[in-house]
């Protein structure tokens, strides 16, 4: 395959940024969107280049750090992670516009890797339960109804990859949020702080400049793990409960 | 050893909910039902149009001797007013503050770029600025006539088939109310989120029972100055 790569090239965080063009030939459909990319990087350091700057870890699609925009969706056409992306959804001779994720939040270190430090903030907010740590509990002291397990694993199958702040017209991060929020809120270990994680939790998530949600769907769109929408309608739940709560 | 404990003092219920994206988008819902609930009642009285001037013009007069005598005359109506002036104020405040949010939470526009959203999604900011322009409009044509040569104060009948005789009054209202079914659609939907009402299994109830709300109260307000234009109310 022969390919047209225009992507955003950003030297440092206070550099101005712009589309680069390059050309690529010998890309097989076999290969995932980064190895294409890490061929790209072999003949730009050949040619006494600097390689193209982006993030990556398990390339299995399973924690989170790779993710960048294709042809303006996050992670590209299909629902999966950028390293599970394969060339074989793209056409010999394609021109594909790779762009790093957009938000105010999410600032770019270099090239398409962006600073999202700001997820980290929010799971320490309140993306925890506080257990005296030790032994093992034994499995069955406390019990969990099979839904609120399933609800839970559902939500725990975030990967924190931040495609939904990128997919957002508003650059917000409430299904992220409400990943994290519902996972813990629906299970007994997590109900001692189940208000205080919440209202921590949207709060410093406004802190950190996300915007707000208004219902478009692109996050629940792009998810690579299916975090459907109504993850907001629950965190939204959760919160009005707390508030009510804490206004006592 | 005892855990550390936390006795942060949290800011008061109004406090939380004006401070929080997730609490002003509350407002939002709160009192853009509020308005929806005026709307339906709205319609509802308009239609007695079909019924003739008197029933029209009786029913005008009788939203202002409504709950008399406990009420004063014309109280009910002015409490309605109140309440529909602060539910608007409300909901536009919070919509420009987290528009201004939003727009500052994405500084930097992708350069490959796709609309996906509805068209109705996509047009709740300025049409919500076309409704609001259009109740001042509204307000000046058919409650206080101003803009309306001719208008008599009592004679609501006469006063919409006067107003409905110009076709550009009928422009204003025809698109101003396709704006508020778009707004209706997205807006219903998206309250019931807000308040934590949806979940997977009622999302579609949510979603149909929008689309009928605005369907149904576009139809009913168009209704009016079609049947004037028509000749049907005259």
């Amino acid at each position: 395959m022969r390919l047209t790569l225009r992507i955003w090239r950003q030297a440092n965080a206070d550099a101005e940024g712009a589309m680069t063009t390059y050309e690529i030939d010998g890309i097989t459909e076999d290969m995932s969107f980064l190895e294409m990319l890490d061929a790209l990087n072999e003949k730009l350091i050949l040619a006494g280049d600097t390689p193209v700057a982006f993030d990556h870890d398990c390339r299995e699609g399973i924690c989170g750090a790779c993710g960048v925009v294709i042809n303006g969706d996050a992670h590209g056409p299909e629902r999966t992670t950028t390293c599970q992306l394969h060339m074989r959804h793209f056409e010999d001779g394609d021109t594909i516009d790779v762009e790093p994720w957009r938000a105010g939040a999410f600032p770019v270190v270099k090239d398409l890797v962006v600073d999202r430090s700001a997820f980290d903030r929010i799971i320490g907010s309140g993306g925890y339960v506080t257990a005296p740590t030790g032994a093992a509990p034994e499995a069955h002291a406390t019990a969990v109804p099979k839904p609120a397990a399933d609800s839970a694993f559902e939500h725990a199958e975030c990967i924190g990859c931040g495609a939904c702040v990128a997919a957002c017209p508003n650059g917000a991060a409430m299904l992220f949020t409400s990943a994290k929020v519902n996972h813990l809120n629906v299970l007994p270990q997590g109900a001692p702080e189940r208000e205080t994680r919440v209202l921590d939790m949207v709060a410093r998530m406004d802190e950190e400049g996300f915007g707000g949600c208004t219902l478009a769907g692109e996050c629940a769109t792009a998810c690579p793990k299916g975090i459907p929408l109504t993850s907001i309608t629950s965190m939204n739940r959760e919160w009005l409960r707390a508030t009510r709560k804490a206004g006592r | 050893m005892a855990l550390a404990t936390r006795t942060d003092k949290r800011p008061s219920l109004p406090r939380t909910v004006w401070d929080s994206t997730v609490g002003k988008k509350t407002v939002m819902a709160v009192s853009g039902l509020l308005m929806l609930a005026y709307l339906v009642a709205h319609m509802y009285g308009n239609l007695k149009i079909f019924f003739g001037p008197g029933t029209f013009d009786g029913y005008a007069h009788w939203l202002r001797v409504v709950g008399e005598p406990f009420l004063h005359y014309t109280w009910a109506l002015w409490i309605i007013r109140v309440v529909m002036a602060a539910a608007v104020v409300a909901h536009a405040v919070t919509a420009y503050q987290l528009s201004r949010r939003d727009r500052a939470a994405r500084p930097t526009k992708y350069v490959h770029r796709k609309a996906r959203t509805s068209y109705a999604t996509r047009t709740m900011r300025w049409g919500g600025v076309i409704l609001g322009l259009f109740i001042v409009w509204h307000i000046l044509d058919l409650t206080t006539g101003t803009v309306q040569p001719g208008f008599v104060p009592g004679h609501p009948y006469a006063n919409v088939v006067a107003a409905f005789h110009e076709w550009w009054n009928d422009v204003i209202y025809i698109v101003a109310m396709l704006a508020l079914g778009l707004h209706i659609q997205h807006g219903f939907w998206s309250a019931a989120q807000t308040l934590g009402a949806g979940s997977k299994t009622r999302d579609r109830t949510f979603k149909t029972l929008a689309n009928l709300l605005a369907l149904v109260l576009t139809l009913g307000f168009v209704a009016v100055p079609v049947a004037v234009m028509t000749g049907l109310v005259s």
